[in-house]
């Protein structure tokens, strides 16, 4: 956004000079919004100090910022015109999204931190819950459990999600990709628990009734896991230029090592992303996972026999049923919380690295 | 570049395989400790009512620790799906809050039992059930059954109301709506309790009785964690919840005869041994017939919760470890453990012996 | 779309590569349709009992029949949905924008990424979080709407004790939904032909402008998508509403009382623990309903794409 900044080129129309014409200096908005804040602050305050109330910092910040945004509008629009007004309005609103999105935010990872921290120690890495009545115990079984179905649900979506949807992009024409287009985009409606009740009921089908076992779980995620992928990479794998394709597919290359070599290095950053939200949709499932993969307090890692238990189950059930000794099962429940959050969050770390690895480098 | 990038994955790889290759700390580690002297081995699956889940825990947990060779999964499913477990024959035995129905033991298609047979249950699990409410400064309030309904039923709206009042001489009752909590999902401890509504008033609660919360108004919140912290964080909230989660708010005495009982363990587990046994079921079948109205100093809202086995099992194997794990939770340690980790009431002597009985007979 | 163009080539050789390729491709699309099949297979088979079965001898209906029963919790599904997409859609555009044409290169990849962290938050406690926390800090604002703007249907009450309303459900789900459809459109938006947008600036136009003109249009399909993905989320999302939400089943536009509609999915893992028989049938029944309107709002969603066809894509 180089050339962006350099606003002075777009000018009112009743100024001649381009150069000549009214402009705010760059640092106006930071001011006004200082002054702003400080006088709203003020009024809360007196506010505050008049009726006994507490003072309130969200409503100081909130009405600051729209005070501000009404004064720089005003003012844009009296030096500037009504381009420019309509221009710093729409920045204001932008910045101001981005505000609220950042409160739930901070507000969420807040109370998990804090709740998380208290059993966030190494007897819940390297405990499971079996024979733990009350205090103690960890969830070195649901981690387990949560990285070996979220991983064999991952090892088998991306494949087909990426593949269908390169299908759909690159190959597919008429009938057949329209329908799977559109049964992808239904597929995204399927209800996780109807997901978690197939795979039970595939599995019960095959190996007799009240089996539940970790393989299930992860075809549990799949279902949910595979509309995500083929519809964000498909989204992705679109926005590739043709002129790419076609500067390839010139110069002799097979269509298929284009759409290896051109097309999905240059939209690995977008696929990447997709992937990792599906992921990160998948990994906090709790209701198919109870009903597919079961519900246990011992280590497990053989996908194929017996339950497996998984951080979301553990964190419910946690949570649900607490016992009389009730806040250790809910620092359990946090540190349990803030460990997926913090696995997903280190996944997406290890995404990004690797997308920029096979990103292609561009000019700008 | 790409070596580093290959020893990046590689470490990465690494990285992974120490988390998965660990075992956890309290795990048997497959060598058997010479220290104990039981011979059971094996694994037992049940699956069934979550309201038993901190106490299956407690047992499971006892249980596992006598026989270390033993491992029991009990899956907190839920009742309905506990007992569909059960007669699809996924789970050698089953928890639920409530029995089977006549009718569903007359179909006699228990899918690990030995067709016609039939089954036997075991009120091994009894809970009060305490109604809370959160108002400042009140610890206790003592209600008879027709305030209790008319709060629930939306007709009693104000904490100030007479009804509140007149069997509350001395305690100054805030001029506050109420908030009525109830449970939104399906549930024992709702149908449990609006039965014993409907039994102790019946002319104001005459609604059905279901797991389902009946009446339209008040507020809703899943499981009894939802409840509890809806009554937390509101104001001049009531509701129904577990005993063992009551110990934050103020709970209600409930009229019995002239008395006010608040709960106990004690009360609850009287109120079972004053309720008669179903008629016409079998030898093992222990299911009870609950007296909400009893005359002795026994508190009428409780839970019972049943364990669920074959009287024969199909496939002889698992016998022995149903015997020893039925046994070990009537057991006197067994009902102690509950009673610590989960707050219900330990079972009486003569639900005991009858209990023992069944489970003997279990082959 | 990109495929014409390679059809125009005269009779293009097929390599071996090529065919497998293809084929692999092609065979993970019909995967994906027969799984799909199989799913809808074992929905209806399953729903059937529900529907033939006459009312009376279903316990979880209540006596009325299954329609009467489905209506408030298709009512409420929509509802909610709705509520997350008015709220998150706008916010999420403006996010997108932010990070890609706003905030200073070094500092939108970190911006990117702190919006995600949204999106690794599981669901369980976004629904701890939405009973805990969120309700009770809006409970005041609703007792406020409640007082002061009764007079508008949605804000009638009376005005719920704990503020597990239709709303805060709603105010969770959008917050769920908002890294969904925020990463989709920052990624469409920063694939904005460069020259596009020089071209806008080099004209005169202020960075609005710019947007309103190239930004926007490229990235419309990505934008629908986007609130797409994030309209499935918030249809079939389970545990936070299950856990936040104060269901009744009654039908109502108004956001702030505790009578509020269910949800499908909330209702299914609500009552699916206890359910035995063919209440498990029913359920599995409203299931496929959502089911049914996921598909709808989707062909609804293909609609206005293909209409607006002109500006999509990289062509």
């Amino acid at each position: 956004m180089t050339a962006a900044t350099d606003r002075r080129a777009a000018t009112s129309r009743d100024t001649t000079n381009a150069f000549a014409s009214g402009s705010l200096p760059a640092w106006s908005p930071w001011v006004i919004l200082g002054a702003s804040l400080g006088a709203v602050a003020a009024v809360f305050g007196l506010i505050a100090a008049a009726t006994g109330e507490t003072f309130s910092i969200i409503g100081t910040v909130f009405f600051g910022f729209l005070a501000s945004t009404i004064v720089i509008v005003l003012i844009s629009r009296l030096v500037e015109g009504s381009r420019q007004a309509t221009n710093r309005l729409v920045t204001s609103l932008v910045v101001l999204a981005f505000v609220i999105a950042l409160l739930p935010l901070i507000s969420l990872v807040f109370t998990v931190v804090s709740n998380g921290t208290n059993r966030f120690d190494i007897e819940f890495f390297t405990y499971s819950m079996r024979n733990v009545v009350g205090e103690g115990g960890g969830a070195i079984h649901a981690i387990v459990g949560t990285l070996l179905m979220t991983g064999t649900a991952t090892v088998i979506s991306v494949p087909i999600g990426l593949l269908a949807a390169i299908y759909l992009v690159e190959y597919g024409t008429g009938r057949l990709a329209r329908a799977i287009t559109f049964f992808v985009d239904v597929m995204t409606g399927i209800p996780s628990i109807v997901a978690g009740l197939f795979a039970y009921a595939v599995f019960t089908a095959l190996f007799g009734p009240g089996e539940r076992l970790g393989i299930a779980g992860a075809i549990a995620l799949t279902v949910l896991m595979v509309p995500v992928v083929v519809r964000s990479s498909e989204e992705m794998l679109r926005l590739v230029p043709n002129e790419l394709r076609e500067a390839s597919l010139a110069l002799g290359v097979p269509k298929w090592l284009t759409i290896v070599n051109v097309v999905l290095p240059t939209s690995i950053a977008g696929i990447t992303t997709g992937v990792m939200l599906a992921i990160a949709r998948v990994i906090g499932e709790t209701a198919p996972l109870l009903v597919a993969a079961g519900f246990t307090q011992n280590l497990n890692y053989d996908l194929t026999e017996g339950r497996m238990q998984s951080l979301p189950v553990f964190v419910y059930s946690s949570y649900v049923a607490q016992g009389t000794d009730a806040q250790s099962y809910l620092d359990r429940a946090w540190a349990g919380a803030l460990t997926l959050i913090l696995i997903v969050m280190l996944l997406n770390l290890i995404a990004r690295l690797v997308a920029r690895q096979f990103a292609p480098k561009l000019g700008r | 570049m790409n070596i580093t990038r290959a020893s990046g994955f590689a470490a990465i790889i690494a990285a992974g395989a120490i988390v998965l290759s660990g075992c956890a700390a309290n795990e048997p580690t497959g060598e058997a400790p010479d220290e104990t002297t039981s011979t059971l081995e094996g694994t037992l699956v049940g699956a069934g009512a979550s309201s038993q889940q901190s106490a299956q825990e407690a047992w499971v947990a006892g249980f596992q620790s006598a026989n270390p060779g033993v491992t029991v999964e009990y899956d907190p499913i839920g009742s309905g799906g506990g007992r569909d477990t059960f007669i699809a024959g996924g789970s050698q035995f089953a928890g639920s809050d409530r029995a089977f129905k006549d009718e569903e033991i007359a179909e006699d298609a228990f899918g690990a039992c030995v067709p016609g047979t039939g089954i036997v249950e075991i009120p091994a699990y009894i809970s009060p059930i305490a109604v809370v409410f959160n108002l400042e400064g009140i610890d206790t309030l003592n209600m008879d059954a027709a305030t209790i309904a008319g709060i629930f039923a939306g007709q009693i709206t104000n904490w100030n109301d007479p009804a509140i009042a007149a069997t509350n001489e001395g305690v100054e009752l805030p001029d506050l709506p109420i908030t009525a909590v109830h449970r939104s999902d399906e549930s024992g401890t709702t149908e449990n309790f609006v039965d014993y509504l409907a039994a102790a008033a019946p002319e104001v609660w005459t609604y059905e009785v279901s797991g389902d919360w009946p009446v339209d108004g008040g507020e809703a919140a899943a499981q009894t964690s939802g409840v509890v912290d809806a009554v937390a964080n509101g104001t001049g909230t009531i509701g129904y919840v577990d005993a063992s989660r009551s110990a934050e708010f103020g709970t209600v005495a409930v009229q019995v005869g002239d008395e006010f009982i608040p709960f106990s363990p004690e009360a609850a587990a009287a109120i079972v041994d004053a309720s008669p046994l179903v008629e016409g079921r079998g030898e093992g079948d222990l299911a009870i017939e609950l007296d909400r109205t009893p005359d002795s100093a026994a508190y009428p809202i409780v839970l019972v919760s049943y364990l669920i086995a074959c009287n024969e099992y199909a496939e002889s194997d698992s016998v022995e470890l149903v015997k020893a794990y039925l046994s070990y939770i009537i057991s006197e340690e067994g009902q102690q453990v509950a009673a610590e980790a989960a707050g219900s009431a330990p079972i009486s002597n003569d639900l005991f012996e009858k209990a023992s009985a069944a489970i003997e007979a279990i082959k | 779309m990109s495929t014409e163009t390679v059809q125009s080539i005269p009779k293009p050789k097929l390599r071996p590569g090529d065919r497998i390729f293809s084929g692999s491709a092609l065979s993970a699309g019909t995967l994906i349709l027969i799984a799909l099949a199989a799913i809808a297979a074992f929905l209806i088979i399953q729903s059937i009992p529900a529907i033939t079965t006459p009312a009376e001898d279903i316990t979880i209906l209540r006596g009325t029949d299954f329609f009467s029963y489905a209506f408030p919790l298709v009512f409420g599904t929509l509802w909610a949905a709705v509520i997350a997409l008015v709220l998150a859609t706008p916010l999420a555009i403006g996010i997108a924008l932010f990070i890609s044409h706003y905030a200073p290169r070094r500092v939108a990849a970190g911006l990117g990424y702190i919006i995600d962290l949204l999106a690794a938050v599981p669901s369980v406690v976004f629904g701890l979080w939405g009973g805990n926390v969120l309700a009770p800090a809006v409970q005041p604002a609703y007792s406020w709407l409640e007082k002061n703007l009764s007079w508008i249907p949605l804000f009638e009450g009376p005005a719920s004790g704990t503020g597990r309303t239709i709303l805060t459900a709603g105010v969770v789900l959008a917050v769920m939904i908002l890294p969904i459809i925020t990463a989709i459109c920052r990624e469409v938006f920063l694939q904005t032909p460069v020259l596009h947008e020089e071209a806008a600036l080099a004209l005169g136009a202020t960075r609005w402008e710019m947007i309103r003109v190239a930004v926007l249009p490229f990235g419309r399909a990505g934008i629908i998508s986007g609130a797409m993905l994030g309209l499935g989320r918030a249809l079939g999302e389970t545990m936070a509403v299950a856990m936040v939400l104060s269901a009744s089943g009654a039908v109502t536009f108004n956001l702030i009382s505790s009578q509020n509609p269910s949800t499908i999915a909330a209702n299914i893992a609500l009552s699916f623990p206890e359910a035995y028989g063919l209440n498990v049938n029913v359920l599995i029944a409203t299931g496929l309903m959502l089911f049914v309107i996921t598909l709808l709002v989707n062909m609804l969603a293909r609609f206005i794409i293909n209409r607006r066809k002109d500006f999509s894509g990289a062509n």
